[in-house]
């Protein structure tokens, strides 16, 4: 053999020992990446996903059936094209198996289609919640064990209309997936019971409200604010700074943790506002309080209750963990065992509400009605009514509900008649 | 469109106005007169609205708060000039590499230590609340104090540079840099006094633009976004241009906040390309 030639076989061993010793190696080792927003708008939603991660994973010690997880987290900005890159970078550079995100709707919406291109790679929801992402076009290699922002919002236009005797109602909200797809599940209900709706979009990341402010109709009785974060601290601040006094429907992300616990005049306008989605701050449920406690435990520096963000990771890692036990870790064969079951998954999520997912998998749970009390240490959501087992058809058959389209900037729309 | 809802919105867009020239006249000085490109401008405002909240939080003193962010945007700008642009002096590529680097480091410091929440300052009680005001009844007080903090700002830096000795020697250093050195002027020192002013400007624009809207990471690009369109479309340099193009800029947001949201993004950039097109010198700014 030539010097030459015994190098090139150098080489070639070299390189098959490598390719051998890949799969083997992923066999002892499960790899779960995640993507949360820990920059921009909602870093801090982001911060706590993080949170709701890591107590799924140290509940089973970072092991299945004697195989390691090993998590890489990775950060978006809540934009679609950098939640996309960093999915990319996480199963081409880091070779996850798993994906557990996004946080926010457009992301959602991109990852979903991303994960269509995979084989034997899946993605399970972070904590986004625009409808279409399961609804319309959905993909098999992505699973949401978390309720949608349609979902979340079921039963409150009717609650609106007749138990607050409110007509005519002003929608400010953010101009993408997620608020569009909370404005629908409100419609739904409140345009059908007889009440008129003028919406004010703006872009996400606005933080002069004032031109919005001008334009809230004067006959309006109240308003619906489906922003978080920023804009959301933003708007109120602003409102009340106006001497704005309409009574506030919050959106599901609204009557977090992250804005509560924020000094200020907009504390005012929060106190009693009305909201609806998976998670309260007070619920009489056993496991809720053992889960909150252990979350204050193992995180002294982080928010007073876990956050909606925060219950939504958890439930989704929490719900990979659960079909990796019972698949014994095995991810062979594209992951068909463990894909069917997560299919078939049915379980508590910490507020103590049944998740299952339906063909689309998108999860059926339930959602609470909460209101917002000031308790010794700052205001709280508390839940006082539960809507057991919302679909994401809101309870309407295939038909009734293809007929209302999907959601979007106009759609639906019942505005008043000037 | 009803004649109280034109005014509002005029309102709106002039107070906004304000906020962005007391932002960006620190940017003109320093990119204007100085001829030194700062991207990290944005992070200036940052440094002046974080440190501030901390003394705000500590001492419950909005004053005392304005005070602290000029004092450590100023600070942190005179370091930036020494030890880093003060020997790039002319190179346009490498001040803005090292600046957006600067500015990429310094935000997540800030993100390290003050974490990802929206922080906002509540202005004395005095500040806070609605005045009466002819037409439209009332309007938030605090907006009609940023028109009045930054005509100050205006008049100050006017007189500041045409009434006084530095003045002088800033303006002579902007024509003849060799020169001024040659009669003997210490023109690195005039360097960092000019670019510790802009950076105090920057941290003054941190509390109060802090104090008007919540601020936190990613505000820094927003602001140093605004700032560069500013200067671009009022012309480089002038304080009088600053003040045309911020009105411009703000008149640009809120109207097209009120006409159509979903698109009032890209209208600031619209008026910029316009501008670029046809005078690209900026509307005060003098061909060079």
């Amino acid at each position: 053999m030539s010097k030459r030639n015994r190098k090139v076989a150098a080489i070639v061993t070299v390189a098959a020992a490598a390719v051998f010793a890949g799969p083997a190696h992923a066999q002892e080792e499960i790899r779960l990446g995640s993507i949360a927003t820990l920059e921009g708008p909602f870093a801090s939603g982001g911060q706590d996903g993080h949170r709701g991660i890591t107590l799924a994973l140290e509940e089973v010690n970072y092991e299945i059936n004697g195989k390691k997880i090993v998590w890489t987290a990775e950060s978006s900005n809540a934009q679609a094209d950098v939640a996309l890159a960093r999915a990319r970078k996480l199963i081409e550079q880091d070779q996850v198996d798993i994906i557990v995100g996004p946080l926010s709707g457009a992301e959602g919406i991109a990852l979903r289609d991303y994960s269509r291109t995979l084989t034997g790679k899946t993605i399970v929801n972070g904590s986004s919640a625009a409808s279409d992402t399961t609804l319309r076009d959905p993909s098999p290699n992505f699973f949401r064990f978390s309720t949608e922002g349609a979902q979340w919002m079921a039963g409150l236009g009717n609650y609106v209309f007749q138990e607050m005797g409110v007509e005519h109602v002003a929608v400010i909200a953010n101009d993408y997936a997620f608020p569009y797809a909370q404005v629908f599940g409100f419609m739904v209900d409140y345009c059908r019971a007889g009440g008129k709706v003028t919406k004010l979009w703006s872009p996400l990341g606005t933080t002069d409200y004032s031109s919005v402010i001008t334009r809230i109709p004067r006959d309006a009785g109240a308003l619906l604010v489906i922003k978080g974060g920023t804009d959301a601290l933003a708007f109120l601040t602003q409102y009340a700074q106006t001497g704005g006094e309409l009574p506030i429907i919050g959106g599901s992300i609204m009557a977090d943790q992250t804005l509560m616990s924020a000094r200020g005049p907009h504390q005012r306008l929060m106190e009693g506002m009305i909201s609806a989605g998976p998670i309260a701050d007070i619920h009489d449920d056993p496991m809720w309080q053992e889960w909150v406690e252990r979350y204050r435990e193992r995180f002294p520096d982080g928010l007073q209750s876990p956050s909606i963000h925060g219950f939504n990771y958890y439930t989704n890692t929490k719900a990979i963990l659960l079909a990796l036990q019972e698949v014994g870790g095995d991810l062979s064969d594209n992951q068909q065992k463990f894909q069917q079951a997560l299919a078939n998954l049915e379980f508590k999520n910490p507020m103590g509400a049944t998740v299952k997912l339906d063909e689309n998998r998108q999860a059926i749970s339930d959602i609470f009605f909460t209101r917002i009390v000031k308790t010794d240490d700052g205001l709280r959501t508390e839940s006082f009514g539960r809507a057991d087992g919302v679909d994401q058809r809101l309870g309407l058959s295939p038909e009734e509900f293809e007929k209302l389209g999907s959601p979007s900037r106009d759609n639906p729309s019942c505005p008043p008649v000037s | 469109m009803t004649f109280e809802m034109f005014v509002t919105v005029m309102m709106n867009g002039l107070t906004l106005g304000a906020l962005y020239f007391i932002v960006a006249s620190g940017f003109s000085l320093i990119f204007g007169l100085m001829r030194t490109v700062n991207m990290a401008h944005g992070t200036l405002y940052l440094i002046g609205a974080y440190l501030g909240y901390s003394v705000y939080d500590l001492t419950e003193n909005w004053y005392y708060a304005i005070a602290a962010g000029m004092t450590a945007a100023a600070v942190f700008g005179a370091i930036m000039q020494v030890t880093l642009l003060g020997w790039m002096q002319g190179q346009e590529l490498r001040q803005a590499l090292v600046t957006i680097g600067l500015s990429i480091i310094v935000a997540d410091q800030l993100l390290a230590h003050y974490g990802g929440l929206s922080l906002q300052f509540f202005p004395p009680d005095a500040l806070f609340g609605a005045t009466a005001f002819p037409i439209i009844e009332r309007y938030p007080t605090f907006r009609l104090f940023q028109i009045g903090a930054a005509v100050a700002v205006g008049v100050a830096l006017w007189l500041i540079l045409n009434r006084t000795k530095l003045g002088l020697m800033i303006r002579a250093g902007v024509d003849d840099r060799e020169m001024l050195a040659a009669m003997g002027v210490r023109v690195s020192l005039v360097a960092v006094v000019v670019f510790a002013l802009g950076a105090a400007l920057a941290g003054l624009g941190g509390v109060i633009g802090g104090s008007a809207q919540p601020f936190s990471q990613g505000t820094d690009v927003r602001f140093l976004l605004t700032s560069l369109v500013v200067v671009i479309v009022g012309g480089m340099g002038s304080i009088g241009g600053t003040a045309i193009g911020a009105i411009i800029v703000g008149m640009a947001e809120q109207w097209g906040q009120a006409l159509f949201p979903t698109y009032s993004v890209i209208v600031t950039f619209v008026i910029m390309a316009a501008v670029l097109a046809v005078r690209p010198q900026g509307i005060m700014g003098r061909p060079s």
